[in-house]
C-alpha cells in the first residue's frame, strides 16, 4: 500500500516481516478470550477465569516475540506495517484496517500486557468469591484487546474503535456490581464525560480528512508539512479534547474518581496503569501535528499543569484510599501530558514515566485492594492506621510504589517524574517559569499526599472499626505485587540507564518520537534536583507530623475552606450540574411537553380531528376498511383519468 | 439478461405463501407460522441469489431488470430493477422479515386460529410489498406500492397492536396518505414534463429529460419529499411514528420503522436526487437544517420518554435525521454512509424493538420505571439488550458506527457546521440508551410475588431472533465491504446525475483554509 514516513525522522515502516507480521495475534487472543467466556455462558464458568488470564499471558508472549525481533533490528528498521483487510471503502473515503508495530506501540504492548496479565492473575484471587466471575474476566479481557487495539492501530479510526473499546470495558467494569445503583450511576458518567470528549476526537479525524485526504497515520504525516496553520491548531486541539476525557484531563476530569466504583484490579490495570494514559499515547502518537502547531502543544502542556496540581489537591483532602488514589493518577497523568505539550524534548519523557507510573500506581492499587481484602472491603483510611504488621508483604510492596511516586532515589519515579520537572524548565519567556513551577509545586504536594495516605493507612495508631481482623492477602494477590514492586524499584533506573550515553527508553523512542538537541533548563539541572528533593522533603515531614506522630481523628475535622472544596473536587459535579446537567434536564422536558402538546396538536388539531373520526369509524369497522380501499381506488382511478384527458 | 424474473418472484413467493396460510384450515392453523417463515426463508434464498447475480461492475443504472407494458396508453409499465441501494434495502428487508416472524411467533393465542393466519398473512403481504416498492423502477409502479403498503401496516397495528391502537392505525393511516397524496400530484406532473410515450414513466427514461420549468420542477421536487419526509419521518411531520411505534407489536414496529420508513429516505435519493437535480441543490440548505433538527431533536425527545417503544421510536427520528444528511450532503462519502446506515439502522432498531418486546412480554409494561435490576433477573435479555443499544449509539466495532461516521465525513466535506451540530447527538445518543439500560437493568433484584415464577432468560427461539441482528453489528462493523461495495457505484451514479464532484483535501489541492 502506502509507504510509512513519519515526518522529522527516517523512519519508514516497511511491510511486516517476523513475528511482526504476527501482530494481530495480540489482539485477537485476548478477544477471543472474551467472546468465548461471554457466548459459553455458565458452560464456561469453571475454566472461563483461568482461560482468560492464560490467552492474557500469551499476548505477552507473542509481544516479547515481537519485541526481541525489534531489539534485534537496526532502528531505523523497526517499523513494521502491516495490513490486515480492506476496512471502509466508501467513495472518496478509502480505508484498510492495518497495524503499526513500532517502538511506541511495542511499549505500550508490554506495559499493557504485561500488567494487565499480572492484574488478571491477582483477579482470581481477588474475585474468588464473586458469582459473576466469568464475566469479570471476559471484561478485562475485552479490555486487554480493546486496549491493543487502540496503540496498534495504523489509522487514527481504527485507534478510534479501541479507544471506544476500552471506554466501554471501563464502564462495563466500573458498572460491575451495578446492583448498587451509584455504581451504575458511575459507570454511566464514566461513559457520558468520555463522549463528550469522543466528540473532539471525531471531529479531529473528519478535519484530517477534509485536509489530508485520509485518516491513516501515513497520509496525515505526509500531509502536515503542506497544511495551514490554523487548520492544525484546530486538528490539535480537537485531539487534545479526545485526550482530556480519556485521560480524566482538566476540565473532562469529573469521571475519574467515581470510576473507583469498579473492583480494584480494574481501578489498577484500566484507571491507573493504561486506559487513562491512553491520551499521553494519542497525543505522542500525533506528535508531527503538535510540532506544527505550537499554539495546540502549548495547550496540551498547560492542560497538564492544571491537571496535575487539580488533582494534587483533590489528593490532600480525600479520605477514601481508592479516591486519593484515583486523584493521584490524575495528577501524575498531568505530568504525562505536561511533558507531552513540551514537544520534542518531552515526548519521550512522557512516556517513560507513563511506563513506571503504570508499574507503581498499578501496585498501589493493588495493594489497596490486598488491604481492602483484609479489612472487610472498608475504604476509609481514618479507619485504618498501623496496617504495617497485619499485613507485611503489602507494606512493604506499597512502601515501594509509595518512594518511586515520590521521586525517591533511585526508585522508579525518581528517573521518570525528574526529568519532566527538568524539561519543563526548558524554554524562553514566563512558560518554563510557570509550567517548571507547576510541576515542582506539584512534587512536594504529591509527596504530601502519598504520604498522608502511606502513613494513615500502614503507621500511627490502630482507628480500626470493631469487627476486622487485618490479615495478610494470599500468594496469588501478593506475587503480582511484588513483581509491580519490582518495577517500581528497578524499572526507572533500567530505562534511564544513567551510565549509558542516552537513556535506552530515549534511543528506543527516538525513531519514532525524534530526536531533540541539548537543551537546558532556565535554572541548573543540580539546582532543580536538589529544590526537587527539598519540596519532596518537606511534603513528606508535613504528612509525618499530622498523619503519623499526631492522632489522626476517626471522623474527618472540618477543615479549612480549601479543604473542604478539595474534598468535593473543587466543585466540579457541582459546577457540571449547574452548567449542563439541570439545564438540560429542563429542557428535555420543555420538548417533550411541546412535542406532545404543541407539534402533535398543531398539526392542524389533526389529533382530535383523528380522536373524533376513529371514534365514529370503530362502530363501522367493517365499513371503514372498504372506505380505505375506496379512496385508494379513487386516487388510482383520478390518475388515470386525468392521463386520459391530457392523451 | 436473467431467464428468471427473479424480482417478480421474490413477491409472487411472499404473496404465495400468503394465501396458503389464509387457506389453512382453521384446525391447522397453528401451521400458519411454519408456512410464513419457510415462505420467508424462500424469499431471503431468492435475495440472495439477487444479491450473487448482482455485478458491481456493471455500467447499467438497473440490473435484474424486468420490463412489462401494463398501461401503455398512459406510460405506465410494470419494471422491475434494482441498483446497489434498492439491493442492499430488499437485502435487509428479507433478513428482517423471518426474523420477524419468528420473533412474533407467540404474538397471537393459538387458539384464535383466524386471528393467527390473517396476522403471519399480513406480515407476508407486507413483505411481497416491501420488495416491490424498492425495486420498481416505474414511478407509477413505486406510487401504487407506497400506497398498497399502507393497508396491511394499517391491519397489523389496527388489529393487533396496544390499548390505542385505533388512534395510532389512524394517525399513521392519514399522515401517510396526505403524504400520498401530495406525491400523487408530482407524479402525476411528471409524465407531463417528462418524455411521455409508452414507457413515460419509467425512471430510466425520465431522469435528465424532465422538461419543465424551473418552479415546475421544484414544485415536484416538494411534493415527493414531502410525502418522503413523513414517510422518513422528519421533524416535524415525526408524531405520528411514536404512536404508531408503541402502539403495534414490536414485529410490526420492526417492519415499519426498520423497512418501510426506509423508503422515505430512499425516495430522497431515487426520486428527488436523480430526477430534480437542480431543484435538489436548491433545497439543501432548508433539507439539511431539517435533518440537524431532526438529529438533536429526536436524541432530546428520546432522553425524555417513559415509554421504552416511544423511546426507541424517537431514536430513530435522530437516526433518519443522519440518514437524511449524508443523502443531501450529496459527496460520495455521506450518500455511501446513508445507505450503509438505512441498512444498518434496520437492524439495530429491530434488536432494539425485539428485545424491549421480549422483556415486555415477560412484565407486561412498556414503562421503564416500572422495571430496575433486570440484568440480575434475564442477564442474556439484558446484555443483548445492551449491545443492541450500543449499537444505536454508535459504539466503534459495530456496524452502526461506520455508517454514522461516514455520514458525518461526508456532510463535514461541505456544511461543516451541520456536521458538528449533527455530530452532538453523539454525546445524546450515550444518554438515551444507557440511562435506559440503567434504569431498566441495573439495581438491586427485583422482588416477583412468590406465587408466581420469575421471569425466564431469553428462550432459544428468541435467542435465534437476536443472533442474526448481534452478527450483523459485528461482521458490518469490521467488514462492511461487501455492502459497501454494491452502494459505491449506484452513489457514484446519482451524483454524477446531480453533477456535482467530492470536494478535494485541502492539502492536497494546495489551497489552504
Amino acid at each position: 500500500m502506502h509507504s510509512l514516513i513519519t515526518e522529522g525522522d527516517a523512519m519508514t515502516a516497511g511491510a511486516a516481516s517476523g513475528m511482526a507480521s504476527l501482530a494481530w495475534l495480540l489482539v485477537a487472543l485476548p478477544l477471543l478470550g472474551a467472546a468465548v467466556l461471554l457466548l459459553g455462558g455458565r458452560r464456561t464458568d469453571k475454566v472461563g477465569p483461568a482461560l482468560a488470564t492464560g490467552l492474557s499471558w500469551a499476548s505477552f508472549g507473542v509481544g516479547v516475540l515481537v519485541i526481541v525481533q525489534l531489539l534485534g533490528q537496526d532502528a531505523a528498521q523497526r517499523a513494521h506495517h502491516l495490513t490486515l483487510w480492506n476496512w471502509v471503502p466508501a467513495g472518496s473515503f478509502q480505508l484498510d484496517l492495518g497495524m503499526l508495530v513500532d517502538p511506541l506501540s511495542v511499549a505500550f504492548v508490554m506495559l499493557i500486557t504485561f500488567v494487565g496479565s499480572l492484574i488478571h492473575v491477582y483477579s482470581l484471587g481477588y474475585m474468588e468469591h464473586d458469582p459473576d466471575k466469568r464475566r469479570f474476566f471476559a471484561y478485562l479481557n475485552l479490555f486487554v484487546a480493546a486496549m491493543l487495539l487502540l496503540v496498534l492501530a495504523d489509522s487514527y479510526l481504527l485507534l478510534f474503535v479501541g479507544w471506544e473499546g476500552v471506554g466501554l470495558a471501563s464502564y462495563l467494569l466500573i458498572g460491575f456490581w451495578n446492583h448498587n445503583p451509584a455504581y451504575a450511576t458511575a459507570a454511566n458518567k464514566a461513559f457520558f464525560v468520555n463522549r463528550v470528549g469522543d466528540l473532539g476526537l471525531s471531529i479531529a479525524i473528519m478535519t484530517m480528512f477534509v485536509t489530508f485526504g485520509g485518516v491513516d497515520y501515513a497520509t496525515v504525516n505526509e500531509g502536515v508539512g503542506g497544511a495551514n496553520q490554523a487548520t492544525l491548531t484546530a486538528i490539535g486541539l480537537l485531539l487534545l479534547v479526545g485526550a482530556c476525557g480519556k485521560s480524566a484531563q482538566f476540565p473532562l476530569q469529573s469521571w475519574l474518581g467515581d470510576a473507583m466504583a469498579g473492583p480494584t484490579p480494574v481501578s489498577a490495570l484500566i484507571h491507573a496503569a493504561t486506559m487513562v494514559t491512553a491520551g499521553v499515547y494519542l497525543v505522542v502518537r500525533s506528535h508531527v501535528i503538535f510540532d506544527a502547531a505550537p499554539d495546540a502543544a502549548l495547550a496540551v502542556a498547560i492542560v497538564g499543569a492544571i491537571t496535575l496540581l487539580f488533582g494534587a489537591v483533590v489528593g490532600c483532602a480525600k479520605d477514601d484510599i481508592k479516591k486519593a488514589l484515583a486523584a493521584s493518577t490524575m495528577s501524575q497523568i498531568g505530568y504525562m501530558m505536561l511533558a507531552a505539550g513540551l514537544g520534542p524534548v518531552g515526548y519521550a519523557f512522557a512516556i517513560f514515566h507513563l511506563l513506571t507510573h503504570g508499574f507503581f500506581k498499578a501496585g498501589m492499587f493493588l495493594g489497596a485492594g490486598s488491604v481492602m481484602h483484609g479489612m472487610n472491603d472498608q475504604v476509609n483510611m481514618r479507619r485504618f492506621g498501623s496496617l504495617s504488621g497485619a499485613m507485611k508483604v503489602t507494606w512493604a510492596t506499597f512502601g515501594l510504589g509509595w518512594l518511586a511516586i515520590l521521586g525517591v532515589p533511585p526508585f522508579s519515579g525518581f528517573w521518570s517524574k525528574d526529568k519532566i520537572i527538568e524539561a519543563a524548565f526548558v524554554g524562553e519567556g514566563w512558560k518554563p517559569w510557570v509550567l517548571g513551577g507547576a510541576a515542582l509545586v506539584g512534587a512536594g504536594v504529591t509527596a504530601f499526599y502519598m504520604s498522608r495516605l502511606f502513613f494513615m493507612t500502614f503507621h500511627g495508631e490502630k482507628r480500626w472499626t470493631d469487627d476486622v481482623h487485618p490479615h495478610e492477602s494470599p500468594k496469588i494477590m501478593t506475587v503480582p505485587m511484588m513483581v509491580l514492586a519490582g518495577g517500581s524499584a528497578f524499572l526507572g533506573l533500567l530505562l534511564a540507564w544513567p551510565f549509558a550515553e542516552t537513556a535506552p527508553i530515549v534511543s528506543w523512542l527516538s525513531p519514532v518520537v525524534g530526536e531533540h538537541g541539548e537543551e537546558h533548563p532556565v535554572l541548573a539541572v543540580p539546582v532543580l534536583m536538589t529544590l526537587t528533593l527539598v519540596f519532596v522533603a518537606v511534603g513528606i515531614f508535613l504528612a509525618w507530623r499530622r498523619y503519623w506522630s499526631e492522632e489522626v481523628p476517626e471522623v474527618a475535622p472540618r477543615g479549612s475552606v480549601l479543604t473542604r472544596a478539595a474534598r468535593v473536587d473543587l466543585y466540579q459535579d457541582a459546577v457540571n450540574e449547574g452548567l449542563f446537567m439541570r439545564p438540560g434536564v429542563h429542557l428535555t422536558r420543555s420538548l417533550v411537553f411541546a412535542d406532545a402538546k404543541g407539534i402533535d396538536g398543531a398539526a392542524g388539531g389533526l389529533a382530535a380531528l383523528v380522536g373524533g373520526l376513529s371514534s365514529r369509524l370503530r362502530r363501522l369497522q367493517t365499513g371503514y376498511a372498504r372506505s380505505y380501499a375506496l379512496t385508494m381506488l379513487t386516487g388510482v382511478v383520478a390518475v388515470l383519468g386525468a392521463l386520459w384527458v391530457i392523451q | 439478461m436473467n431467464s428468471l424474473p427473479l424480482l417478480t418472484v421474490m413477491m409472487v413467493v411472499p404473496v404465495l405463501g400468503a394465501v396458503v396460510v389464509a387457506a389453512l384450515p382453521a384446525g391447522s392453523a397453528r401451521l400458519a407460522r411454519p408456512v410464513a417463515l419457510g415462505a420467508s426463508l424462500v424469499t431471503l434464498a431468492l435475495a440472495v441469489a439477487g444479491w450473487v447475480a448482482f455485478d458491481t461492475g456493471s455500467d447499467a443504472m438497473f440490473q435484474l431488470t424486468e420490463t412489462h407494458s401494463w398501461i401503455p396508453q398512459f406510460g405506465v409499465s410494470y419494471a422491475l430493477g434494482v441498483d446497489g441501494i434498492a439491493l442492499a434495502l430488499i437485502v435487509m428487508a428479507t433478513i428482517l422479515t423471518p426474523v420477524c416472524l419468528l420473533a412474533a411467533w407467540n404474538d397471537v393465542d393459538e387458539a384464535e386460529t383466524g386471528r393467527l393466519k390473517r396476522y403471519f398473512a399480513l406480515m407476508l403481504v407486507l413483505e411481497a410489498f416491501m420488495v416491490g416498492v424498492f425495486a420498481a423502477t416505474d414511478v407509477f409502479l413505486f406510487y401504487v406500492f407506497f400506497e398498497a403498503m399502507l393497508i396491511p401496516v394499517y391491519f397489523l397495528i389496527g388489529l393487533y397492536g396496544g390499548g390505542r391502537r385505533q388512534y395510532a392505525a389512524m394517525k399513521f393511516l392519514l399522515f401517510s396518505l396526505a403524504g400520498g397524496l401530495v406525491m400523487l400530484v408530482s407524479v402525476i406532473a411528471v409524465y407531463f414534463v417528462g418524455p411521455g410515450g409508452d414507457q413515460g414513466f419509467l425512471v430510466e427514461k425520465l431522469i435528465g429529460n424532465l422538461d419543465g420549468s424551473e418552479a415546475a420542477l421544484r414544485w415536484m421536487f416538494v411534493g415527493f419529499f414531502v410525502a418522503f419526509a413523513v414517510k422518513a419521518p422528519m421533524w416535524p411531520v415525526h408524531t405520528w411514528l411514536p404512536d404508531a411505534a408503541t402502539e403495534s407489536r414490536p414485529a410490526t414496529a420492526v417492519l415499519l420503522v426498520g423497512v418501510l420508513d426506509k423508503v422515505g429516505t430512499y425516495g430522497m435519493i431515487r426520486f428527488c436526487l436523480q430526477l430534480f437535480p437542480e431543484a435538489s441543490q436548491w433545497a439543501t440548505p432548508v433539507v439539511i437544517t431539517l435533518a440537524v433538527v431532526s438529529v438533536i431533536y429526536g436524541a432530546l425527545l428520546a432522553i425524555g420518554q417513559k415509554d421504552m417503544m416511544r423511546l426507541i421510536a424517537f431514536t430513530s427520528i435522530s437516526h433518519f435525521g443522519f440518514i437524511v444528511l449524508g443523502i443531501f450532503a450529496m459527496t460520495s462519502v455521506g450518500g455511501a454512509g446513508s445507505t450503509l446506515y438505512m441498512v444498518n439502522h434496520g437492524f439495530s432498531t429491530a434488536g432494539l424493538f425485539l428485545l424491549a418486546g421480549f422483556l415486555v412480554t415477560r412484565h407486561g409494561s412498556k414503562m421503564i420505571p416500572d422495571y430496575g435490576g433486570w440484568q440480575r433477573v434475564t442477564p442474556v435479555l439484558a446484555g443483548t439488550f445492551l449491545v443492541a443499544g450500543l449499537s444505536s449509539l454508535a459504539l466503534p466495532g459495530l456496524s452502526s458506527f461506520v455508517s454514522e461516521f461516514l455520514v458525518l465525513q461526508g456532510t463535514y466535506q461541505r456544511y461543516r457546521v451541520a456536521a458538528v451540530v449533527a455530530a452532538l447527538g453523539i454525546v445524546l445518543a450515550a444518554l438515551y440508551i444507557l440511562l435506559m439500560y440503567q434504569r431498566v437493568m441495573t439495581g438491586p433484584k427485583p422482588a416477583f410475588p412468590e406465587d408466581q415464577a420469575p421471569p425466564r432468560d431469553l428462550s432459544l427461539r428468541e435467542r435465534w431472533v437476536v443472533a442474526p441482528i448481534i452478527a450483523s453489528f459485528v461482521v458490518l462493523g469490521f467488514y462492511p465491504k461487501p455492502v459497501l461495495d454494491i452502494i459505491n457505484p449506484a452513489v457514484d451514479k446519482t451524483l454524477q446525475i446531480i453533477g456535482v464532484s467530492d470536494p478535494q483535501p485541502a492539502e492536497a489541492s494546495g489551497s489552504a483554509q
